[in-house]
């Protein structure tokens, strides 16, 4: 893959973006679209992709590509269309600073330091995984407790295997996805087991990669202990009533690897450092319709804003936080939104969190509960039936002008409540 | 070789004696059973050094407490680990925890310990809006202080090797015998002969007083919980904040550690096991719910990580330290809290000791006090970093995005010693922050094993068994 050497960066740019993950790269092409002429994605790994790069099972691009592609597949499709756009890249990089007036402070090891300033910058940083003390598990600290995703790492980056008897904790989508990989690795897998009552993860996932393989999905059962000195030996189950384990009826699992696939959460330290206004439930950036954070100039995308879980999503958000950059640099931006959203009724959250009466939006949310017919509503606007909803799957509804003519409030309530 | 000194055990106690005694023309070496120095309770704590005014002046724990805390300034002048003084504060949250607090200043001003002042509401308020309104008074004490503990090992053992003390980590002590007047220790690796033997080997002091023919006392496991929470609270709280304490323990804590994350704990839980390091929910639980009685903006949502350490309790609840029965073999033993206050104390005594017991102690006259400071690259300045990463592009490579740990100090830590991820990690913070070395274990490993020229699959956390990852089949299904 082709690099440009961090020592022919220009000292100033139209829109820099932080991270090359596919949200970067689609901004990086939105941008440029919108007629930003200098533009540059960042990305502190030797090559751009990001998470993509190490997710070699298919499933990528079904919507936006209209093929089913692998991860590193997808990346390249990005890649391609950023070099031959003209777009600088700067990998091996990494954005240790960004202050008031956009300028970036890059490091990078070819180049050293180096202090940018630009128009316009748009987070792109992804997330990160939650980890073993996020869910406080007792027992003791071996080696061999590892995130799912550091494992898929070790395995389809690093040629190594966690282990060789695994279970597995949440079921979240890379957790499943390592479940089928670890099988046909000849590592045994025991079983996952999930907390909530429903999973967590894609329903094609749960098919694909459990039922496929005969690995137990384990509803309502958490792991209560661990096990080991210098590594793992076993750990403890226990199925809760709620969240209060059941130790009568706890099973001790012998295994040497835990996989934890818990969740992701954005990745928030630049953001944190431009002190911009947060979503509590999502623990990514507010943003605008046009994905503008809290401060003026500074654009976010992808799963630094919120937790994706098909990729194609990403790149679609991702070209819309570019466009705007772009247009921002230009000094051409859109008037500011004038409508808050609000969620109501089994809405988690919804993003982007204001919009405005006079274009057309994609509004992205995630319900807190499982539900089978119903209905999603705009406040009194706009309604539309839906056959089945899940925590693990993103839900959009694209918001019309003309749903909103007769409108004059300023925030609108978004339920998604069963069908009477 | 018969060397004068052999000192079992690598803790602090151990590696600040090895470093006080490598002042003196003697030979010493330190024997250590884990892969690194540090790896015991010592890294395991809660890193505070105490303001000195906790003890009672009459216990060997409250004297030394106080001339312990007086020695850090120089020992991190010239070693170069995190230590500074941030001030504690002693909350009193009803009428009757008064005369605590009074009880304390009074051991404190006994001692001579500055600064204790007792803080009303209203100056509690301004110093730390987020303790709770309920608080009525509390203690200030300006010499508290926090410390990276596992640094100061590393310091302090690599300060003694630079001065000629030989450190022997992988040796567990298996046997000890005497002929004549000369002791005789064994490991399973090597035997070493001396004609002193300094017992600090914590937690297992009394096996190895036992070997030693001279038992006088059993040592209990008493374990402490404590929880790392995320770096969003940094400066939340400034001071470390004790609550009042009882007969039992100090209670549960809130403290900014010295790389400004905060950290409540720890638990006091007698456990049969000295090898129990297991966190448990019923710790967790009592934890979260005493802090928050003081400190009300804490939640178990922030926690990041958690770990267990034993403190090393005998019956007199003080410490055990000096000569025995077999001239040659000295204690020091039950070195519980404040232990790590009190290393630099024990060394100096230590050296009287040996001295009243007949070894000659002559000053070297090329004693090097410093070793060279590792570098910390987010610490600093612009132009301080634009500079280093032009010497060594290394430097201006994150390798640890949570805590901005560059791979130039990870292949430094390596070149300082770290065989392990455990010894990157308490060496330069890599892995220690929210993603918990999701991102950065693979790079790590990596750089262990470019440095070490070992296969990766031979990597290990923290030595012993406790293995990374293993080979893919790959290999095996080419052959076939
Ligand atoms: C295991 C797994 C399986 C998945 N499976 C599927 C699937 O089957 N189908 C599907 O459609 N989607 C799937 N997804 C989801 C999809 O891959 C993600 O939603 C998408 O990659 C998120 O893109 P992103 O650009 O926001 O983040 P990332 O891909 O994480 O990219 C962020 C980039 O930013 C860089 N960065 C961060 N901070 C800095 C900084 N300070 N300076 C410079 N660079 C920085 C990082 O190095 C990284 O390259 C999967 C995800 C995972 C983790
Ligand atoms: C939860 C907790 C919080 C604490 N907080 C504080 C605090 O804030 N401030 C403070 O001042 N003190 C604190 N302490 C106390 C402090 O940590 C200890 O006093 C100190 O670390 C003891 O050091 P040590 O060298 O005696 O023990 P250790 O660090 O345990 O060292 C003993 C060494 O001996 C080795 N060893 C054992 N057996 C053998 C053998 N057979 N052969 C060779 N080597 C052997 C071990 O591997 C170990 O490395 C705390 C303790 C705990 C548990």
């Amino acid at each position: 893959m082709l690099i440009t050497n961090p020592k022919h960066l220009k000292p100033d740019y139209d829109v820099v973006v932080v991270g090359g993950g596919p949200a970067g790269m689609g901004a990086a092409i939105g941008a440029k679209e919108s007629g930003a002429e200098r533009v540059l994605v960042v990305d502190r790994e030797k090559e751009a992709g990001g998470v993509l790069l190490q997710c070699i099972h298919p499933g990528f691009g079904l919507h936006h590509f209209k093929e089913e592609l692998t991860g590193p597949e997808y990346a390249q499709r990005y890649l391609e269309q950023v070099l031959d756009q003209d777009i600088d890249l700067a990998t091996d990089s990494y954005v240790l600073d960004l202050d008031r007036d956009n300028r970036v402070k890059l490091m990078s090891g070819q180049a050293g330091v180096n202090v940018l300033s630009s128009k316009a910058v748009v987070l792109a940083m992804g997330a990160r995984e939650r980890t073993r003390g996020a869910i406080r598990t007792p027992g003791t600290r071996v080696s061999g407790v590892l995130t799912a995703g550091l494992a898929q790492r070790f395995v389809n980056m690093m040629g190594l295997l966690p282990g060789n008897r695994a279970v597995i904790l949440g079921s979240g989508d890379i957790g499943l996805i390592m479940a089928r990989r670890l099988t046909l690795e000849g590592v045994e897998v025991v079983g996952v087991y999930e907390i909530m009552p429903h999973a967590n993860g894609l329903n094609r996932n749960i098919v694909q990669c459990l039922h496929d393989f005969d690995i137990p999905l384990h509803l309502s059962t958490t792991v209560v202990d661990i096990h080991g000195g210098d590594r793992l030996e076993a750990v403890t189950v226990a199925p809760v009533d709620g969240f209060t384990p059941d130790m009568s009826r706890s099973q001790r699992i012998p295994c040497d690897t835990l996989l934890l696939s818990i969740g992701l959460i954005p990745d928030n330290e630049l953001a944190r450092q431009l002190n911009l206004r947060f979503d509590p439930v999502t623990s990514g950036p507010l943003v605008a319709s046009t994905m503008e954070t809290s401060k003026d100039g500074v654009f976010a995308c992808g799963n630094t804003v919120h937790i994706h879980d098909l990729v194609d999503f990403v790149s679609q958000e991702s070209e819309l936080a570019g466009r705007n950059a772009g247009l921002y640099a230009r000094g051409q931006q859109p008037p500011p939104d004038n409508i808050r959203l609000i969620p109501g009724e089994n809405v988690a959250y919804c993003v982007p969190q204001t919009i405005s009466s006079d274009r057309d939006h994609t509004v992205y949310m995630r319900v807190r509960q499982p539900m089978e017919n119903c209905l999603l509503r705009l406040g009194d606007v706009y309604e539309k039936k839906i056959r089945f909803v899940l925590p693990a799957e993103m839900v959009n509804i694209k918001v019309r002008p003309k749903f909103l003519q007769q409108f004059h409030g300023d925030s609108l309530r978004v339920d998604i409540a069963p069908q009477q | 070789m018969v060397y004068d000194v052999l000192i079992i055990g690598g803790g602090v106690i151990g590696c600040t004696i090895a470093r006080e005694l490598s002042r003196y023309a003697i030979t010493t070496a330190l024997i250590e059973k884990e892969g690194e120095v540090g790896f015991g309770t010592s890294k395991a704590n809660s890193g505070i050094i105490h303001g000195g005014h906790h003890g009672p002046p009459e216990t060997l724990k409250g004297q030394l407490e106080w001339e312990g805390n007086q020695q850090w300034d120089t020992l991190c002048d010239e070693l170069g680990f995190g230590f500074k003084r941030i001030g504690e504060l002693t909350v009193a949250m009803a009428e009757d925890q008064l005369p605590t607090l009074e009880k304390l200043q009074d051991y404190g001003n006994r001692k001579g310990v500055p600064g204790l002042e007792l803080w009303d509401r209203d100056r509690i308020q301004a110093e730390e809006p987020h303790i709770s309104q309920e608080a009525i008074a509390a203690l200030y004490a300006p010499t508290t202080g926090v410390i990276n503990p596992y640094e100061a090992c590393f310091g302090l053992a690599k300060n003694a090797a630079l001065n000629g003390v030989e450190i022997k980590c992988d040796r567990p002590v298996t046997g000890i015998r005497q002929e004549g007047e000369t002791w005789i220790v064994e490991t399973p690796q090597e035997t070493f002969q001396g004609r002193f033997i300094l017992n600090a080997a914590g937690l297992y002091a009394d096996k190895i007083a036992e070997m030693a023919g001279v038992r006088t006392f059993r040592i209990r496991p008493r374990k402490g919980e404590e929880y790392l929470l995320d770096k969003r609270l940094q400066g939340f709280i400034k001071r470390v904040i004790f609550p009042c304490p009882t007969a039992v323990s100090k209670g549960i804590l809130v403290i900014p550690t010295y790389d400004g994350t905060l950290m409540v704990g720890p638990t006091a839980e007698y456990v049969d096991s000295k090898e129990d390091l297991t966190t448990t929910a019923a710790g967790g639980q009592n934890v979260f719910s005493h802090v928050t009685q003081v400190v009300p903006g804490i939640s178990a949502r922030d926690c990041i990580a958690e770990f267990a350490g034993l403190r090393a309790v005998t019956d007199s609840e003080d410490f055990i330290i000096g000569p025995t029965a077999k001239p040659g073999f000295i204690n020091v033993a039950g070195i519980q809290s404040p232990g790590l206050t009190a290393a630099p104390a024990i060394a100096t005594l230590l050296v009287d000791i040996l001295g009243d017991e007949g070894l000659s102690l002559n000053p070297k006259d090329d004693f090097i006090p410093t070793i060279p400071k590792p570098i910390h690259f987010a610490s600093l300045s612009t132009e301080e970093q634009i500079k280093l990463a032009d010497q060594d592009p290394s430097y201006g490579r994150i390798v640890c995005r949570c805590e901005f740990i560059s791979e130039g100090e990870i292949r430094d830590a390596i070149r300082r010693g770290a065989r392990t991820l455990d010894g990157i990690k308490f060496r330069t913070r890599a892995g220690m922050g929210r993603c918990q070395g999701g991102f950065c274990t693979g790079r790590c490993m990596e750089l262990i094993r470019d440095e070490l020229g070992i296969p990766l699959t031979a990597i290990t956390k923290r030595g012993g068994d406790s293995w990374v990852a293993r080979p893919r089949h790959e290999e095996v299904s080419q052959s076939c």
